[in-house]
């Protein structure tokens, strides 16, 4: 995990999993849901929306920790995630993961 | 796994006027997630939204109040403030939120902002600072840091901007904080404290204009972000007097001031309508 700020408990906070939504006809393919995805989870679609623009696709589904990132960056309301209740997914399983 | 159609809900759809979305903001301009970060903690604050009211001036960053489905108000240039102090006046049950731009809150309204402050009218004001004047065309404004190009100042900017946290704490604001749309989970957290806070609050959010101001100072709106992120001092606490725009040596982010003194309603009906006392609740 790609992490500017660690926070000191990372390693015993319980880690969620989200599945993401992108409504890709809003989209203005500023990126930043892209960039700033700590997990890297999303990337520039190949094929452009209504508007001409590049949208993000989710490349990789499993790495989404449900961070809601991506949907408060976005300026357009055009990505969000919500919470795969059928995946809990405990710290344990992602140690190995993170840094 | 994804689901592109328009159907799809987004959680912040039912705080918008979704049919005047796409909204007029430019591709990588930071306003919507100022916006965005505003409405989270509007609905986290757990407050009345049915009594509450976002008033915005004229500019980019005044476009929300026509965005957002509550009861808004746009007004004219400059004059956010006094509006929303009388709004406030008239209902002080209200929850009044003012939402606008650095050019619109204090240049033209800068008057307006000392003595709301002064005054300790309970208000919150989210200032989106883009350090310029974009809806036309990216002059120089009062937040336009030394040196930066814009329109009005094509070898660089030869005056100084305004350091605005420190301007609201000189001039009375009881919750002073600052942070970019970045940290849009701090910006989100200190909006929300704001909203709960008596008193007059003030955030500036800083936000990426690539339009006006970032073509001309070679910034690429995730450039921009980027400069965030390795120029952010996180200094909760902070002496405002030190958290001047200096990209050079840093930009100071946090929560500065959160202190507690009667509004001026408060004051007011203690002198005036001393037989209403028992309504008031004691700020002090
Ligand atoms: S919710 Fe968080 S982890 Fe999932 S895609 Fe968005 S930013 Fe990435
Ligand atoms: S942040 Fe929003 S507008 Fe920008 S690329 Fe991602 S989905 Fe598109
Ligand atoms: S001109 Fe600047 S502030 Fe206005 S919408 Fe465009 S990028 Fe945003």
């Amino acid at each position: 995990m790609r992490l500017w700020r660690v926070p000191f408990d990372t390693n015993e906070i319980e880690v969620s999993k989200g599945i993401i939504h992108i409504i890709e006809d809003r989209c203005k393919g500023c990126g930043f849901c892209i960039e700033f995805c700590p997990r890297e989870v999303l990337e520039f679609s190949d094929n452009f929306n209504i508007k001409g623009y590049y949208p993000p696709k989710v490349v990789k589904p499993d790495a989404c920790v449900n961070c809601h990132y991506c949907e408060i960056i976005c300026p357009e309301f055009a990505i969000y995630s919500i919470e795969d209740i059928n995946h809990a997914v405990n710290s344990k399983n992602q140690k190995q993961d993170i840094n | 796994m994804k689901n592109s159609s328009l159907s799809n809900k987004h959680p912040l759809d039912e705080l918008i006027r979704t049919d005047r979305i796409p909204h007029i903001w430019c591709p990588g301009c930071g306003v919507g997630t100022v916006f965005s970060s505003f409405l989270i903690a509007l609905r986290e604050s757990g407050i009345d939204l049915k009594n509450t009211v976002v008033v915005s001036g004229i500019g980019c960053s005044g476009r929300a109040a026509g965005y957002v489905k509550l009861d808004s108000f746009h007004t004219t240039h400059g004059r956010a403030i006094p509006f929303a102090t009388g709004i406030k006046l008239a209902n002080p049950d209200l929850n009044v939120i003012v939402f606008s731009g650095d050019g619109d809150l204090f240049a033209i309204g800068g008057n307006h902002f000392i003595h709301a402050a002064r005054r300790n009218v309970d208000l919150t004001v989210i200032c989106v600072n883009n350090f310029t004047y974009g809806m036309t065309g990216g002059q120089a404004a009062a937040t336009t840091p030394s040196m930066a190009k814009t329109t009005t100042t094509p070898k660089g900017n030869s005056e100084s901007p305004f350091n605005l946290p420190h301007l609201a704490y000189a001039s009375g604001a009881t919750y002073v904080a600052r942070w970019t749309m970045l940290h849009a989970r701090d910006l989100t957290e200190a909006i929300k404290e704001a909203i709960l806070k008596r008193g007059f609050s003030f955030i500036e959010a800083l936000a990426p204009c690539p339009t006006g101001y970032g073509r001309r100072n070679k910034e690429q709106p995730l450039q921009t972000l980027k400069i965030y992120q390795e120029k952010a001092i996180i200094k909760n606490g902070a002496n405002p007097a030190e958290a001047d725009i200096d990209f050079n040596k840093g930009i100071i982010l946090g929560k500065f001031i959160d202190i507690k003194k009667p509004t001026w309603l408060d004051t007011y009906n203690s002198i005036y309508r001393p037989q209403d006392n028992s309504d008031i609740i004691d700020a002090a």
